[in-house]
């Protein structure tokens, strides 16, 4: 497809009822579907001679902890033949397992281990899901919103019992988060309770 | 009488010269074949996107330095790229070709410290300590212009940081002159070297179906015959009036590989000589006091860019909602940053997409079948960073 515009239009046209929203925005195409047709989403995407995605970026997650469905998951595409990038996303609950990629794209692999070890959020059908960056026996996800900055523990060699052993976190200064927000364009309590005022009115 | 032979399990690294860094490589042999390779990385893991969500948009750049340290500026490309196109401002003129010098320059870093040192793996001494000397002089323009041999910390959105000091474009100009000799005299070592051919003709080759599916992208994907590169088919700051060319590979094996990085570097060296003749003198940074701090002097006079000064280095800008994925050329590949901002003066999310991820993924099947002495020239051609991979 040459344009971003026909390409959303053929997406409509073919896959219908599995997509929910479409938009066009930055030069990409932001899609959003749901868990159950992320795999005939992808295959379509893939093969279709008009859409030739025939790579797969990355694949990410997006924590919002104060959703009834917390994650979003985000696959970006890449069609080389015709220079055009593709966002698809869908939400998902905490406890959700999604559909594995890797039959499609091998490279999801890695991928999809990076997802569960940051955010732990399983795939059904993955080879081989195991953590991948954090350390082994690391407990936690440490990119979910709720995972603190310093982590839970700390390592370090112990002289008396010639190993590295892994320990609580002890800080001798807590991590500092300053709130820059500026008085004049008027804190955050001031603000809302203007604009319930203006409700009011 | 018959004997049953075990296959044996092999460590290779994380404290290995040839594994190019902090790689834990479970390599299941058969006798001297590879039968499997399990990379097990993560041991530099600094958890960078963690701590970017806890930074202002400008605390967050030099992070990206830390990614991948042989070509620093490309990635804080990347992430000025992401936060330009959400605040929809204009970059001038001149930081552009700032930007894209300092970007060659990365380039050029990246390509000598690989191809030298997968000639090492393989066993030539000789070229590493020339190119090496050449990293040096083009390290000190890093310093002389960011203050820094290798965490320049130099782009901003909106520009890069500050000017070029007086006669640092003359020195880059004189590189520019002898610089390709340098490059001939590392080809006359190793181009046609029969020990060089030896280890990488036909070593590692990928398809093209397999680059597609592998997420391969840069120098991997070009190996192999796809000519597909984000300076020419997406073309970002002054790129698209530049005039250079795409080498791409026929066989997509490690020799094909380092032809390609050879003659990126002489393409690298023409991108300089244009932007520096095209250079004008003009601001650097956007002149949007909302965004790029004003100069030292006018703080001094005026009371808004006091204001300004303060708000910039306390709050730091805002950044409306918006969500963006944003990819450049690195020397590696496709360096990418998927940013999601919520209005606030830190990204809500800022996800690293780095091509060293995707390719050392491959391994598995690029080693399968080789021998053990072939895993250090694939990993070398592979051109992986740890920082980058690990994040």
């Amino acid at each position: 497809m040459k344009s971003l515009e026909d390409l959303e239009k053929k997406i409509n046209s073919e896959l219908t009822t599995k997509i929910n929203n479409t938009e066009v925005k930055h030069n990409q195409i932001y899609i959003e579907t749901d868990k159950e047709d992320i795999i005939d989403v992808a295959i379509f995407l893939k093969t279709n001679q008009d859409t030739k995605f025939r790579q797969l970026i990355d694949i990410t997650v997006v924590d919002y902890p104060e959703q009834n469905q917390r994650f979003e998951v985000v696959y970006l595409f890449l069609s080389h033949e015709f220079n055009q990038r593709l966002i698809v996303k869908y939400l998902i609950a905490e406890n959700e397992v999604i559909p594995s990629l890797t039959s499609i794209f091998p490279s999801a692999n890695w991928m999809e281990r990076e997802v569960f070890d940051m955010y732990g959020v399983s795939f059904k059908d993955h080879p081989d899901l195991r953590r991948i960056l954090t350390d082994y026996g690391f407990e936690g996800h440490p990119l979910r919103k709720d995972f603190p900055l310093t982590g839970h523990s700390e390592v370090r060699y112990s002289e008396d019992q010639k190993k590295v052993i892994s320990e609580p976190v002890k800080l001798e200064q807590n991590y500092r988060n300053f709130d820059y927000e500026s008085p004049w364009e008027g804190t955050r309590y001031i603000k809302e309770e203007i604009e319930n005022n203006d409700k009011k009115n | 009488m018959t004997k049953k032979i075990k296959n044996l399990n092999l460590n290779f690294g994380p404290q290995h010269p040839a594994a190019h860094g902090v790689l834990r490589l479970i390599l299941e042999l058969d006798g001297e074949v590879v039968e499997k390779a399990d990379p097990h990385i993560g041991l530099l893991h600094r958890g960078t996107e963690k701590l970017i969500e806890n930074k202002t948009y400008m605390q967050a750049v030099p992070y990206f330095d830390r990614l991948d340290y042989v070509a620093p500026m490309n990635q804080e490309h990347a992430f000025a790229l992401a936060i330009e196109k959400i605040l929809q401002i204009d970059v001038p003129i001149r930081a552009q070709y700032i930007r894209v010098i300092f970007c060659e320059i990365g380039r050029i870093l990246s390509h000598i410290l690989n191809v030298t040192t997968q000639a090492l793996d393989v066993g030539a001494l000789t070229p590493s300590l020339w190119g090496f000397e050449e990293r040096e002089t083009l390290m000190t323009f890093y310093e002389r212009a960011s203050g820094s041999r290798l965490h320049a910390n130099y782009f901003r959105a909106g520009g890069v940081h500050q000017d070029l000091p007086k006669g640092l474009e003359e020195d880059i100009a004189k590189f520019c002159e002898t610089f390709p000799k340098i490059i001939n005299d590392l080809e006359s070592l190793l181009t046609d070297n029969r020990i060089f051919k030896q280890r990488n003709v036909d070593i590692g080759v990928v398809t093209k179906e397999d680059a597609l599916d592998y997420s391969f992208s840069g120098v991997m994907i070009r190996g192999s015959g796809v000519p597909w590169d984000l300076r020419k088919s997406q073309p970002y700051d002054c790129y698209e009036s530049l005039d250079f060319k795409i080498p791409v590979g026929k066989n997509g094996d490690c020799y094909d590989r380092y032809l390609c990085r050879i003659e990126e570097m002489k393409e690298s060296v023409s991108i300089i000589k244009q932007c520096l003749a095209k250079m004008e003198k003009g601001p650097i940074k956007s002149l949007d006091g909302k965004i790029s701090p004003p100069p030292k002097a006018e703080i001094k006079q005026s009371m808004e860019a006091l204001i300004h000064h303060f708000k910039l280095f306390t709050e730091g800008y805002r950044v409306p909602k918006d969500e963006i994925y944003t990819a450049v050329e690195a020397p590696k590949g496709e360096f990418g940053v998927y940013l999601i901002s919520d209005g606030s003066s830190k990204p809500y999310k800022c996800k690293i997409r780095a091509p060293g991820f995707s390719h050392l993924q491959s391994m598995d099947y690029l080693i399968k079948g080789h021998m053990l002495a072939d895993v250090p020239a694939v990993l070398g051609s592979l051109d992986i960073v740890f920082g980058e991979v690990d994040r």
